[in-house]
Parts: C-alpha cells; structure tokens; sequence
C-alpha cells in the first residue's frame, strides 16, 4: 500500500504500517518489537504484513514481559540501534514503568549527557471502545509529567503517518500515543513529508470566538463541535497540541490572544492532569487576554465502565464541549453553580 | 582450574588492594562530608569485579548496580573521575550529576550505575541485542545481586536473553542480604544457579571470594557466550564485610558472622597463596597499599579541586543539546 492509493485516504492504521515500512526501508538500524507485532500482526493490525517483509530478526515478537522488551530496546538504543517499541496498550505500559521513568528519562541526566537513549515507544491509548477500566486508560498527558521523555499524540491520519519519522531521528526517547478510536478512521495524507517539528501545535480550524484546547482521540470531537458551535454563531478556533511534552506554549498563548476565551479538552481524568497544566499555563502567560475562566472537558472521574451509555457519559462529547463553549461565551464555566 | 602466572597474580592481587583503599578512603571522606548522599561499599566482594572485568575485552560492555565503584575502576574507568563523581564535580565521570550510584562512562562502555534493584537486567538484554543485530562478537557483563532475583525484572529478562540467545553473562553476586534480608528468608528456592538453568541457559555456582576461581568461571562463561551459545548465569558467592550503606546498623546479621567471612578475605586468599608459591614476600602486601593510597591520594586530591557546577546550567542533560546524539556518531563513524 502505497501513500497515493484511494486518492491520499488512508486508514490511521495504514498511515502508521506505511510509517515504519519506509523508515525500515530507509535505515537499517530500525526494528521493531512488541507483542504480537509479528506472526499475528500486531494486536490492531497495524503492523499487518511486516514480518514477511522484514523477517522476524526486525519485526521481534516479544514475550509477554513488557519490562525486558521496553528495557531491551533502551539498551539497543544506547547500543547504536533504532528500536520501535510496540506496547499493545497504554494500560500495559504500567508494567514497563520503571524502564520508562528510572531508565529511558534518567539515564541522558545522571550519565551527564553521555548516554542518549534514541528509543520510540508506541502504545495504543484512550476509551470508546467498551473495553471497560483496565483497557481504556488515558494516560498520555500523565506521561507528560516526566521530564526527559518527549510526548506526542497524532490526532489527524495525516500525524499517523508522519510524526514518526522525527521521533525516530530524535535523539531522546519519544512516546507516540495512538488513540485506538483513530486506526479504523481515513483521512487525508501527504504525499511528501511536510516537514513539522515533532513539538509543535498546529490549529487545525481558526475561529475568533473560543479556542478548543486538545489533542490525539478528543480531536475529531473538537472539529465536530466546532461544527455545531458554527450553527450557533459562536466560531471556536481548535488548537490540535500534538505534543504534551513539550508543550508549545507559543501556538496557545497566541490562539487565546485571538479569541480570549479557552476551552481544554482532554480524554483523561481531570484531577492532577494535563487539562489543570494548560490552564494554568493560559493563567501564568495570557492571564490579561481571557474574558472568561478557562473551561475543561474531561473524562469522568471513575474507572471507565463496560455498557455504552454510560462510557459515553463519562467521555468528552460534542455535547459536552458545546455546552462548555456556550457558558464560556457567558463567562462561565461549567462547574460554577448555576445562577 | 589453571592457577594464574605470577604477573596476572600480582596485577590482579594489586587491583583488588585498590578498590578495597579507595571504598575505605570513600567511607572515610563520607565521614568527613566530601560524599553525600548514599554510599553502598563492595568491601569483601572485590574478587568478582577485580576476575570478570580483567577477562571483558575492552569493547564489552558493562551494566551493574549501585554498589559498582569496583566494577567500573576495574573497566577502566579513572579513579580521579570517579572519585570526582562522588564529591560531584564537574569532573566526575558523570559530570557530578549521578553521584555514587550513577557512575557511567561511555567511552569505555561502563553503562552504570543503576539503583534501581534489577533495573539494569533488561538494559543489559538491549545492548546484547544490538550486538546480535550488528553480528559483533561484543559481550555485556551485567552484575546484580541475589535480592534481584526477587523482582518481575529477573525473570523477564533472563526469558528474553535465553529466548534470543543474546551475548550477555549474568554475574550474580550473591552477598546473602538483600540489604538486611537473608536470602532464606526471601526466596523458596535458595540454588540460585538450578533456579537460573530453569531459563535454558548454563548457569553454575562458584566461590566468589577465590579470584582464581571467579577468572576460570568467567573464561569459560566468555568462550561459550562469544561462540555463539547465548547467555550463560554464574553465581558468585560472597559476603559484604561492611554495612548495606553508611546509614546500616547491621542489626540482622551476627557480629561472629561477618568474623567468620573475613577469615575468607579474597585479597588474603590470593595474597597466602602466592606467599605459599614464593610469588610475594610475606609482608609484600603492606608495599602495595603502600603504592595504591600514593594513587588514591592523587584522586582524592584531583576531586577536591574539580569545581562545582554552575547553577547557570541546571537544566542541562535532559535532551541532546543537537541533533546528532553520540549514539548516532558512534554508529555512522
């Protein structure tokens, strides 16, 4: 499958599968390993058909040992490798915790910026799918937390395809965080590599009214609502972050100095997460441009439960940033009691 | 088991009275506050990293614990950079940023330092990889204690390294407490090698505290492992004569105990047999730490004169300052 087929449609999977092909095309150091990645061909399919083209020494299924595998590919970073790095799910990245914190993001520092650690870890992410509390975890604004990583989260197919080229050239370890809800998705792709730094926000819809703050599976939401805020006379500029870590400051301070007024949308919870930190960045740097307190959609605050509607219920909707939108117009946000 | 010649003898004897000054000189400069922090003495383990390390080529690499000021003298790395590290200075072998449990030094392949208990197994598994990967005959020594067969991080990578028959020797040194806990009193199944062969790898036990003995283990285990045949476990047996760290009040383990382990003190066990082999005069060892603390000085006096870091670059280490990573230069050159 080629980038030109179906007239530049992909699918979120493809765009990531065509990714790692021509990046393990173009430099021999580039491999891949994970769970089920090989015979079986990845657990979303996205890295359907690789084996036979690579051969199993580069696409390595691994044991179900999340800690040795994400280890494994440090040690062959700082051993002159390229590693991808599959983790099935975000969820099961707890169990490779400690090589991601203790080791990927430390060992740079306390080797005082002898040993890199060139790595990029994948993961599929968010909730949606009724796959109940263990297999619908947001944590990718929670990895943000963690300095010496880099945190980027595509949101657009065309960001599936190619934001991992620069977070393989990058020399520091790189997260891409794949929202599960956006490898069955199509959307356009480059042709050619257009060339965005990994660490930069891009808007994604420009409006004068609010800026919809977010990134990753809470993207398509944002356009959608932006769609609906449009019908009700209010034109919502979405800020798509891509990257959580660093966090571009420059392209949100700049959005909030067009519209004045911010909405954060973040599939994680709300409590200590990434949603409180951009907010708090708006209030350290653009405090004076806000007409309005900066509002936050988020998932509830509960493990995500199994029937639909209630999962639905806990998740950001269009619904849900519409109403947020239309209090900010008001001044207001939705936790302010009603007057 | 070949006994060693004379000079390897001598050399090996004088490296294992080194380490055991300069520990004895750290815990003094502790005392004194020079080093801060925690400071974790190999003091009666130095037959191991003193046997494996003169039998690692220069361009394999090494991954050990917190307790790993032995291991990474014996790699090579300077005893001025290393002891700078302790009083972190910008000299230090990791610019005083890592401190006693983070001594790297990347040109000769010393990759920490790790304090995290098992932390540093699946890094190991990494480095062997990209030598199967890159076809070098290259082997990773990782060292670890017998508390680290405990953790998840054990098993999975011992799995992975069997499973891929990667090029790393496991280099358990079993002290017999994980920090204050006895090995009994932690484990079901106490035969660490038997536990180890159940992953498919060779895997034996041998006197750690017989330098002899640990040299002839790590021949054997480099022969196979560079042949081809994967990774081979080797149990070293020892005992810690000093506290777990400084702040230890050893309250777990008899007085009469650690007596009876000094009665096998590596260096005195090397030292008598030489004596018996007419190698060494009977108060031959009293010249050397003789000659060694003149070295120890020379380092301690480089540390104290090393300057402290700028605050000004506080924020440095955390990403590449460019583009091209070491790593990167490293491969392409």
């Amino acid at each position: 499958m080629s980038a030109t087929d179906n007239n530049g449609q992909m699918t979120g999977r493809e765009a990531m599968r065509e990714a790692m092909r021509q990046a393990m095309l173009a430099d021999d150091r580039v491999f891949l390993m994970g769970e089920d990645v090989g015979r079986y061909g990845g657990c979303f399919a996205v890295s359907a058909g690789m084996l036979d083209e690579f051969g199993p020494d580069r696409v390595r299924d691994t044991p179900l040992s999340e800690s040795a595998f994400v280890g494994a590919g440090i040690g062959a970073a700082i051993g002159g490798m390229r590693p991808i790095v599959e983790i099935m799910t975000v969820n099961f990245s707890l169990l490779a915790l400690d090589q991601i914190m203790n080791n990927a993001a430390t060992l740079r520092h306390m080797s005082g910026g002898q040993v890199g650690v060139p790595l990029v870890i994948r993961m599929t992410t968010g909730g949606g799918r009724q796959l109940a509390a263990q297999h619908s975890h947001s944590l990718d604004g929670w990895y943000g937390h963690i300095p010496g990583l880099k945190i980027v989260a595509p949101g657009t197919i065309d960001d599936f395809r190619w934001m991992l080229g620069p977070a393989l050239d990058d020399p520091d370890p790189v997260i891409i965080f794949e929202n599960g809800g956006l490898y069955g998705a199509s959307g356009e792709v480059s042709e050619t590599d257009p060339g965005l730094p990994l660490d930069r926000a891009i808007v994604r819809r420009s409006g004068h009214d609010i800026s919809l703050i977010t990134f990753g599976g809470t993207l398509p939401t944002c356009l959608d609502a932006a769609q609906e805020l449009a019908t009700q006379g209010v034109e919502a500029e979405v800020v798509d972050l891509r990257s959580l870590r660093p966090l571009d400051d420059t392209t949100i301070m700049s959005s909030i100095a067009r519209t004045h007024r911010a909405i954060v949308v973040d599939e994680g919870w709300k409590s200590v997460g990434i949603s409180g930190e951009i907010a708090t960045r708006i209030m350290e740097q653009a405090f004076y441009e806000l007409d309005a307190p900066v509002g936050r959609v988020c998932t509830a605050e509960i493990p995500l439960p199994y029937p639909r509607h209630l999962e639905l219920a806990a998740m950001p909707s269009v619904d849900r940033i519409v109403a947020a939108a239309q209090l900010a117009m008001q001044g207001r946000t939705p936790e302010m009691a009603v007057a | 088991m070949n006994d060693l010649d004379t000079t390897t003898r001598a050399e090996m004897l004088r490296d294992m009275v080194f380490v055991r000054r300069f520990e004895e000189r750290c815990a003094q400069l502790y005392q004194q506050t020079k080093i801060r922090g925690f400071l974790h003495l190999y003091v009666g383990e130095e037959a191991i990293a003193t046997g494996v390390c003169h039998r690692l080529r220069p361009d394999d690499a090494v991954v050990a614990t917190y307790r790993e000021h032995g291991h990474a003298l014996m790699k090579g790395v300077s005893a001025e950079s290393v002891m700078a590290e302790m009083f972190g200075r910008v000299d230090g072998c990791s610019g005083g940023r890592g401190g006693s449990m983070h001594l790297f030094d990347a040109e000769h392949r010393f990759y920490g330092g790790n304090a995290i208990v098992a932390g540093g197994l699946p890094v190991a598994v990494g480095l062997a990889l990209a030598e199967k990967l890159a076809g070098r005959d290259r082997v990773t020594a990782c060292f670890f204690g017998e508390g680290a067969m405990a953790e998840g991080e054990f098993h999975e990578s011992m799995n992975l390294a069997a499973l891929w028959d990667l090029p790393v020797l496991f280099c358990c040194e079993n002290n017999r407490y994980a920090m204050g806990t006895a090995l009994a009193r932690s484990e079901a199944q106490t035969d660490l090698a038997l536990r180890a062969s159940g992953y498919g790898m060779p895997a034996w036990s041998v006197d750690g505290m017989d330098l002899e003995a640990v040299v002839d283990s790590t021949e054997r285990a480099l022969t196979a492992i560079r042949a081809g045949g994967g990774p081979v476990f080797v149990e070293f047996q020892t005992y810690r004569f000093r506290a777990h760290s400084m702040y230890d009040p050893e309250l777990y383990r008899d007085k009469g105990e650690v007596t009876e382990w000094r009665e096998h003190d590596p260096i005195h066990m090397l030292f008598d047999r030489m004596v018996a082999d007419g190698q060494i005069e009977a108060d031959g060892l009293a010249a050397i730490e003789q000659e060694v603390d003149a070295r120890i000085e020379l380092a301690v006096v480089y540390a104290d004169a090393s300057p402290i870091e700028d605050i000004a670059t506080l924020e440095r280490h955390l990403y590449a300052p460019n583009p091209e990573s070491p790593t990167l230069q490293e491969v392409t050159s």
